[in-house]
């Protein structure tokens, strides 16, 4: 049977299964992806881009359809999808080529290593700030994440203006609400409760645990570091007792960080590879191998900090920190940014089309 | 294991609805059985794969179903739709098992959903599959594998050995070797022959060539024509079947839901003479689809094309093919190689024909013709405001009816020797006993459950009978 697929163009691939999906609906019930499919009769780059960026690449999809390969519709959403999503980054972005990233952040943690076996640190230094100035540490984070912060609103605002909504009507809040709850529970992963159909065909909930492990892991992390600063600006320097906030924050979130990607890390390895963009497969690597570092080189950190080792492996904590924030901005944590907006859109739609049916008379 | 012999308790013919239903029916009592199933692993479920719900009777609302749907009125409706071809008594058994098939098929995994978009109307009748069919033969064959039930893929049985209607053993093909099968019991659940182009055209002659099938190439009808070979009684015309009027562009095989055409009602639908020739708007939509097939069927060269204009453009379900679209009706007539003229002049004169009326598409309304053969009972408006569009219509077969009469235990009946001990049949192979024509939306899902229950506990009855005997 002849192939109808478009091999090298995503959007024109997407167009081409979005029409088959959209005269069939049968996936209705699985996610937010197919209603918002629905409440379109074509699809534009737009639209695909941010159908894409709602897929949370459950696969739920690709087993249930009678039209999968070998059918000769050839219909797989999640992969078109994934490849379109990965576009998208570019796109938004305006993404350093990923090679030149792993370069400099390979480099970086190369040369920053150097530097701390070379550096024969000095035993009377007991105390962080004596390692590495306080006004050093938070100069180069705080511009790091000054960075960081930027390069996502950027890509933010050109996803938003792409999908052609105001951004008046973002800040809806039932729709931020929505979409809030939506991300925070993985909604769309869940598949009603019997977990998505990740790594094979049957369902699981292993994807959603371990990637709640890794956000909230990561959230922890981030108040961690948050209260210790309020402590160090009201006069409480560090290092903090085992049992003070930043520390237990920060330990939970750093086990949460282990756990977490650790675990879609394995599920990654065995996952069915038909469902996936594997272009994307090194940038996902990557975050998940600085993810782990940060939090492995981190406890260490906190286990040895009274240790001679403790200047060693604080640099090297540092370093690790560094290259992963380095990298945020053009790896696998952007599709935080664009899956959030997208899902705020979705609840925008979503309200809108309600309001729309309830007006009618049926 | 080539060469080697095939054994279990109960042997299942077929992949889908019903003989998932049997072939876990009877691992939960205990038995061994194994699969046989013509098609590969990723096209298993014959037609099942390609259905998306199933009509329930309740009695009172559940998390899926609005209201109520009771017997009386459920056997209304297929009364109706059979115009009374049917078998009471086992049309009344589906009906009040039909909630308790519903149950169990969730104890396997099944989840059901309110109706999908645009089928708000089946809501109070029709349980429908999270994910569709396929969805659902997933869920049956993931339990099936948890409960050890063999699948065997790429088995096509060629052969039954049957002595006074007793099922002794068979031969299969199994990826195209050669095996014998035994069991104590045999379940034959493997559809009608709605794919096979040649018993169709020894049905229908030549129009069948221009016959689209709307499922898998695998329903070839084999096992039917085995039975009725061996003396199993007949149910129905072989000339019977669910045929709807789908778009002309769907690939000949398996082109399933995507590629059937809403847009009827709508507009006008002529024939390659230009010609109009059934009342578009004679019923609501969901009642009318299933007799569009047989009527295109009819025509010359069995194809008719759908015409509308803008002004009910997105009204109903996009179409998987884009229309054929024309500023002017002419354009559409020569896209289509229709005779321009006789087009120009058929819309023409159903125009005049519209009276003024209260368009709703959602019930009957008022828009109707006055004085135009064949009339436009409802929903008639003219046809009149660029851009005009277009679908190509041909007749899509969904399944066929001739089957094999059975028992209200499944069990097959043979014209000489009665009613088989040991020969089940479940499903569409077996629907014709109480969908002697026409259909109602679901309703071969509900049969395929609850017979597919009924067979396999009678196929384990049977085995453990004679053990116990």
């Amino acid at each position: 049977m002849a192939d109808l697929r478009v091999l090298d163009n995503p959007i024109a691939e997407g167009e081409r299964i979005l029409t088959i999906c959209n005269s069939c609906r049968y996936c209705e019930g699985f996610c937010a992806v197919f209603p918002a499919m629905e409440r379109r009769l074509n699809f534009v780059e737009a639209d695909i881009n941010y159908l894409a960026n709602l897929c949370h690449n459950c696969a739920e999809c690709y087993y249930a359809c009678q039209y999968a390969p070998p059918h000769e519709f050839a219909i797989n959403v999640p992969q078109v999808l994934a490849e379109v999503r990965g576009r998208s980054y570019q796109k938004y972005g305006r993404a350093l080529d990923m090679g030149w990233v792993d370069a400099i952040s390979i480099g970086l943690f190369a040369s920053t290593a150097l530097g701390i076996i070379l550096d024969r640190g000095d035993s009377t230094r007991k105390t962080f700030y004596s390692v590495i100035p306080h006004e050093w540490m938070v100069g180069i984070f705080g511009a790091l994440a000054g960075f960081i912060f930027i390069a996502q609103v950027v890509g933010f605002l050109r996803f938003w203006r792409e999908t052609g909504e105001s951004l008046a009507d973002f800040f809806t809040p039932s729709a931020l609400l929505q979409a809030a709850k939506d991300a925070l529970t993985l909604k769309n992963l869940s598949s009603n409760g019997a977990g998505c159909t990740y790594p094979d065909e049957h369902h699981s909930n292993a994807r959603r645990i371990f990637h709640h492990f890794t956000f909230y892991g990561f959230a922890l992390c981030f108040a961690s570091t948050t209260v210790a600063a309020l402590y160090h600006f009201s006069g409480r320097i560090a290092p903090y007792p085992y049992l003070s906030a930043p520390v237990v924050l920060g330990t939970l979130g750093g086990i949460g960080l282990l756990v977490g990607p650790a675990g879609l890390y394995a599920l990654k390895r065995k996952r069915d590879e038909h469902i996936v963009d594997k272009k994307q497969n090194r940038s996902e690597v990557l975050f998940i191998a600085l993810l782990i570092l940060t939090s492995a080189t981190g406890l260490v950190l906190l286990g040895l900090r009274t240790s001679e080792a403790m200047p060693v492996l604080l640099r090297m904590h540092l370093a690790v920190v560094f290259g992963l924030f380095l990298t945020l901005p053009y790896g696998k944590f952007v599709h935080s940014i664009y899956r959030t907006a997208a899902l705020v859109r979705s609840a925008l739609e979503s309200a809108r089309s309600q309001n729309q049916s309830s007006g009618q008379s049926h | 294991m080539p060469g080697q012999n095939i054994s279990a308790d109960v042997i299942v013919i077929g992949g889908g609805n019903a003989a998932l239903c049997a072939a876990l029916t009877v691992r939960e009592a205990g038995l061994s059985v194994t699969i046989l199933e013509s098609a590969p692993a990723e096209y298993r479920g014959g037609n099942s794969r390609h259905t998306r719900n199933m009509r329930t009777m309740h009695t009172a609302p559940t998390d899926v179903l609005t209201d109520s749907y009771l017997e009386g009125e459920f056997l209304a409706d297929l009364l109706r739709v059979t115009g009374g071809q049917t078998d009471e008594a086992l049309a009344r058994l589906v009906i009040r098992q039909s909630p308790y098939a519903n149950l169990w098929m969730r104890g396997h995994g099944a989840r059901f959903q309110p109706p999908l978009g645009g089928t708000l109307h089946l809501g109070r009748t029709n349980a429908f599959f999270l994910g569709g069919g396929k969805a659902l033969m997933n869920s049956y064959y993931e339990s099936a594998r948890k409960l050890g039930v063999q699948v065997l893929y790429n088995a096509e049985v060629t052969q039954l050995q049957l002595c006074d209607g007793r099922f002794a053993s068979g031969t299969v093909l199994v990826n195209g070797v050669a095996k014998q099968f035994h069991g104590k019991a045999l379940v034959v659940a493997s559809g009608g022959f709605e794919s096979n182009l040649e018993w169709l055209k020894e049905a229908w002659g030549p129009p069948a060539d221009n016959f689209l099938i709307r499922g898998t190439p695998y329903n070839k009808g084999k096992l039917l024509r085995i039975l009725l070979d061996q003396g199993a009684c007949s149910i129905g015309d072989p000339k019977q079947c669910h045929a709807v009027a789908i778009d002309g562009r769907a690939p000949k095989f398996d082109g399933g839901i995507v590629t059937r055409l809403d847009c009827v009602p709508l507009g006008i639908v002529v024939n390659k003479h230009a010609a109009r020739f059934y009342d578009e708007g004679e019923d609501l939509w969901p009642k009318r689809y299933a007799i569009w097939g047989r009527l295109v069927a009819q025509q010359d060269d069995q194809i008719a094309y759908s015409i509308i204009d803008a002004k009910v453009v997105g009204r109903f379900m996009p179409s998987v093919f884009p229309p054929v679209v024309g500023d002017r009706l002419e354009d559409l007539a020569r896209a289509f190689q229709l005779p321009v003229d006789p087009f120009v002049k058929t819309v023409r004169e159903y125009n005049q024909a519209v009276m003024a009326g209260k368009f709703d598409h959602n019930l009957l309304d008022d828009c109707h013709t006055q004085g135009l053969t064949p009339p436009k009972s409802h929903w008639a408006q003219t046809i009149d405001r660029p851009p005009f569009w277009g679908y190509p219509l041909r007749p899509g077969i969904t399944f066929t009816y001739l089957g094999v009469g059975v028992t209200d235990k499944a069990q097959v009946k043979f014209e000489k020797t009665g009613v088989s001990e040991n020969v089940f049949a479940a499903g569409e192979i077996m629907a014709g006993n109480i969908l002697g024509q026409g259909y109602l939306a679901g309703f071969g899902m509900t049969i395929g459950a609850v017979f597919g229950r009924i067979a396999g506990a009678g196929a384990a009855a049977c085995v453990k009978g004679l053990v116990n005997g």
